[in-house]
Formats: structure tokens, C-alpha cells, sequence
């Protein structure tokens, strides 16, 4: 457990991490100390209202190392990532950044990553981004400029080279824990371990997986990714998420991208009496199971309009083992001095 | 195409040896090209070279070709137009994202790469592509950058690319180019 007197202060953007960190984020710290790290995502507001943003990361705040604030995932339109993290650090939360190449270019990016460092974020993570034309505004026009693999690098390139791609010199280098995404369970199953091998190439320091519902196609992902040693390069966070029914499990399943839940998944939520109940407890299963498996560091949560069942989630699965969750919340800023 | 872009990957060894004769055959001509001035026979190379590519890869010009790296699959044809991919959106059988009905090019890239003797050139970081230099010739960039071997270049920017992505330099020369460009070589996309 990280007593909160050595925890960062709220925003200090050029404080030393300590040795053998890159960032020095809570996240970061966790990790390296060889906890078993929880993470999850808060759902963007479709709001102006920061309220509305704190009211989303209070009950995560207590029970995960980090929050991750989504970047217009699924191509829908919400509040943007930034903004979101922006307004978590100010109050104390420690967040992830999230970034897609879907709608933004290479000056955009590299600014908005130092205007976050600015802003006390630490961790931040590295996504492609879905395609347009799963969102709300298909007419939109796609960017993808960099692809996630090619924007670790220009982040990493920015931080231990303090420079832009432009090669103009960064006085203050953001401080930043790189991280991006992975999913295991999607076709081409061969390949996804080379792919991974290829961002930690690029400057990931931590994984965080798309959802993970198919237990024996993960475990042999992971058995591949341990006889490469990617472990020992890097920190993996799973993806889970509870399953509010079947319906929509199968919603989702031909419809987001990316997403494979398995037919004996579905089957069980269906046939259950409470099928939210049962769709909880598969996930808790689900981290109990992922825990034990070699090579993995963490869990990531993402329970897309079920963030209510989060905490109960995290707290019966039993992962934190007694500890505190380090994501904190330490000032209001009403109360601020 | 997309049936001789298939075909292509299918026989991505064939097309490797081809490519690297090729090369070395661009390389060679270097000191011809120089002498006649790369500014001048750029813009008749590009409608060759857009002939060939386009009719076997579905080439989009980028003029930053790293076919040798992608197992002869172009990845400008990604709708995402992704440089280190596939992006976790891959449906089921293999098959886009974005165009369901087409495979994606990335499977096909590390699939293709499989047949190539230098297969292993896919696990190195590619940069972003240099948009200006759209619509321009590749092969005259590799013959530039290879005959000259350049290590640093006066354009700070080129430099930083070189620099951030030191081994997709070393194998694919025109993906961070460091030889000045000739000037017909810069933004043709633009100037159409």
C-alpha cells in the first residue's frame, strides 16, 4: 500500500519520479512495486457540466489505481479525454489519457499531450481508434495520421528525447507512462503477440487489453506472450466487463468493433433468472481467473453504463487483497486553498 | 485490383526477389539520375511507377513505399491507412473493419510476410507518412537515399523521424528519407 504522503502532489508536472520510473504515476508505482493493479474506465458525459464528470469518477475513485477517460470511443461523440482528465487531476484522481489516431493529426497530438502533462496526467493511452463509421457522425472524416504503434513512439520520442517529430527541442519533456491497447481474442489470433512485441518495440510501458471473455484463447495468447518474455517487458492489464443481458452481449458482439464474447457466455446470461446478476458474476469470476494466470499485472474494468456495479465488482473479486486503491480523490475544489 | 492484390501477397517471394533486383538495379542508375537531374525525371518515373504498383498492389503513391515490410500488401489500401497494423477491429474470417467485405490488409501483410525471405521486417516500427510527399516517386527516393547514404540531413524534421524510427530507415530508406527532395517531388498531390 503507497502511504498518501508520498503520493505526488495534485498538479506537478515536473516532479522527479522516483528511480526507475518513467512517470512516476500512481499507476506506474503500483506496477513496479509488483501490485496487482486495477484500472477503469469512466464514461465521458454528454454534458458541460464538471460535476457530471466528478459524480462518474467518485465511485471509481475508491477502488482502482487509475481512470481511464475514454476518447470518443466507438467513434461517439462525449466530452473529450483531455478535458475529462484535465478537470480528474485538478481534485486528486490519478487518470489515464486516452488518445485516438481517429480524429486528430500530429501537431494536435503532440501538443495535447503536453497540454495534459501540464495538467498532471501521467499515464496515457495509445489507441488507433474505431472507425468512423461505427459512431454517431459517420460523415465524419477520419484522420489516423499516426497509428497507435507510430504515436508510441512519437510520445516516447517526446519524453526521453524531449523533442517534437519535428526535431524541435522540448524544453520541459512531458513525463508520461506509455500505454496502449491489445486484443487477444481477435483475429489474427498468430499475429497479436507479434503486434504487442512491436508497441513495447515502440515505447509501451503498460498493456491494456480489450475485453476478455474467452478464457482458452487468452491463456493461449498469454503462453505465446510468456515464451517471447513480453511479460517481463511490460505490464498487461486485462479487459473485463460485467454483461448487462444477453441481448446485449449480442448487440454488441455485431456491432463494436473488436468484440468477441463467446456463444457459452451468452448462453449463460440468457438461461440465468437475473441476467445483470449473472452477467456480474461472470465478470468477478472472470478477474479471479485472469489473476492466477502468469504474466499478467492487472485488470481493467470497463462496464460501459453498469459503472454502478464496478466497486462491488473489484471489492468481491478480491484483487485488491486488503490494500487501498491509490486513484484517489483528495480535494474538492470548492475546498481548495 | 483487389483479386492481383491478393495475388500479390500470394506470391509475395517472387515479388521480393523482383523487388530487390529492382532496387539494386535503381541504385546503380543513381549517377545516371543525377546526372539528367532527379527533378527532371521524377514526374515521367511516378506514371510508370504508378502504373506497375497500381495494376499489382493497389498502389496509392504514397512515395514512401514499404512493401518489403508489409509482405507485399499495400497499407494504404487500410481504410485507417495504418502503418503498424491490424487494429483490433478485424472481424471474424479475417475481414475489415471498415469494408466488411474486404480482408484485411494487415492479415494479409503478416500472412504475406511469411513467404519473404526478409519476412522479418514487418516487427520494425514504421513512421507516419510524409504527406507532402504524396503522389511522388518511391523508387527514385530509394535510389536517392541508398546511393547516397545519407546518416543526417539538414531538415531537422527528416533528422527527428530518422532518429525516432532509426530501423525502418535501415529497411525501408524512403519511409524517413534524409536526401533533399527534388522539387518536383514535394506536394504534387496539392498542386493537382
Amino acid at each position: 500500500m503507497i502511504p498518501d504522503n508520498d503520493l505526488p502532489p495534485l498538479i506537478d508536472p515536473f516532479a522527479e519520479p522516483p528511480p526507475g520510473h518513467v512517470a512516476g504515476s500512481r499507476l506506474e508505482r503500483v506496477l513496479r512495486a509488483g501490485k496487482f493493479a486495477v484500472t477503469a474506465e469512466l464514461n465521458p458525459p454528454d454534458s458541460a457540466n464538471p460535476e457530471d464528470v466528478y459524480d462518474a469518477a467518485r465511485p471509481l475513485g475508491e477502488v482502482v489505481d487509475a481512470i481511464n477517460s475514454t476518447d470518443a470511443s466507438g467513434a461517439n461523440c462525449h466530452m473529450s479525454s483531455i478535458g475529462i482528465c484535465s478537470l480528474l487531476t485538478r481534485v486528486g484522481y490519478g487518470t489515464v489519457y486516452q488518445i485516438s489516431c481517429r480524429d486528430r493529426n500530429r501537431i494536435a497530438i503532440q501538443g495535447d499531450v503536453l497540454g495534459a502533462a501540464a495538467m498532471g496526467v501521467r499515464n496515457v493511452l495509445c489507441l488507433t481508434g474505431d472507425g468512423v463509421g461505427a459512431g454517431d457522425q459517420p460523415g465524419a472524416r477520419p484522420v489516423f495520421d499516426f497509428d497507435s504503434v507510430s504515436l508510441l513512439r512519437a510520445i516516447r520520442t517526446m519524453r526521453d528525447q524531449g523533442m517534437f517529430l519535428s526535431g524541435r527541442k522540448i524544453t520541459r519533456p512531458p513525463r508520461m507512462f506509455l500505454g496502449a491497447a491489445e486484443n487477444p481474442c481477435n483475429q489474427p489470433y498468430q499475429w497479436r503477440p507479434d503486434r504487442l512485441a512491436k508497441k513495447i518495440e515502440a515505447g509501451a510501458d503498460f498493456i491494456q487489453t480489450n475485453y476478455v471473455y474467452d478464457m482458452p484463447l487468452f491463456e493461449k495468447f498469454m503462453a505465446r506472450v510468456r515464451d517471447m518474455g513480453l511479460d517481463e517487458k511490460v505490464f498487461i492489464l486485462v479487459g473485463v466487463g460485467p454483461i448487462a443481458s444477453a441481448k446485449a452481449a449480442r448487440w454488441m458482439r455485431s456491432n463494436v468493433p473488436g468484440i468477441h464474447i463467446p456463444d457459452h457466455v451468452i448462453d449463460r446470461v440468457e438461461k440465468a433468472p437475473k441476467q445483470g446478476e449473472e452477467g456480474k458474476r461472470i465478470c468477478i469470476e472472470l478477474i479471479q481467473q485472469i489473476r492466477e494466470i502468469k504474466g499478467v499485472a492487472g485488470v481493467h474494468v470497463m462496464a460501459y453504463r453498469r459503472e454502478h456495479l464496478v466497486s462491488e465488482i473489484i471489492l468481491e473479486s478480491g484483487v485488491l487483497k486488503g490494500r487501498a486503491a491509490t486513484a484517489g480523490r483528495r480535494r474538492h475544489p470548492q475546498r481548495e486553498e | 485490383m483487389y483479386r492481383v492484390r491478393l495475388f500479390s501477397v500470394r506470391h509475395a517471394r517472387s515479388l521480393e526477389w523482383l523487388y530487390k533486383r529492382l532496387e539494386n538495379l535503381m541504385v546503380a542508375l543513381d549517377p545516371l539520375f543525377a546526372r539528367i537531374g532527379y527533378d527532371r525525371i521524377e514526374v515521367p518515373m511516378a506514371v510508370v511507377e504508378r502504373g506497375v504498383k497500381g495494376l499489382l498492389f493497389d498502389c496509392r503513391m504514397c512515395g514512401q513505399c514499404v512493401l518489403s515490410s508489409t509482405g507485399m500488401s499495400c497499407p494504404m489500401n487500410c481504410p485507417k491507412q495504418l502503418r503498424n497494423g491490424p487494429c483490433g477491429g478485424v472481424r471474424p474470417g479475417g475481414y475489415c473493419e471498415v469494408k466488411p467485405w474486404m480482408k484485411c490488409v494487415w492479415c494479409e501483410a503478416w500472412e504475406g510476410s511469411t513467404r519473404m525471405q526478409g519476412g522479418a521486417k514487418i516487427h520494425e516500427v514504421l513512421p507516419p507518412v510524409d504527406r507532402s510527399l504524396e503522389g511522388s516517386s518511391a523508387w527514385l527516393r530509394v535510389s536517392r537515399e541508398k546511393a547516397g547514404k545519407l546518416r543526417e540531413s539538414k531538415d531537422a524534421a527528416r533528422t527527428a523521424v530518422a532518429v525516432a524510427y532509426p530501423g525502418a530507415r535501415d529497411n525501408e530508406p524512403s519511409s524517413a528519407p534524409l536526401a533533399p527532395e527534388p522539387p518536383s517531388a514535394v506536394n504534387r498531390m496539392a498542386r493537382r
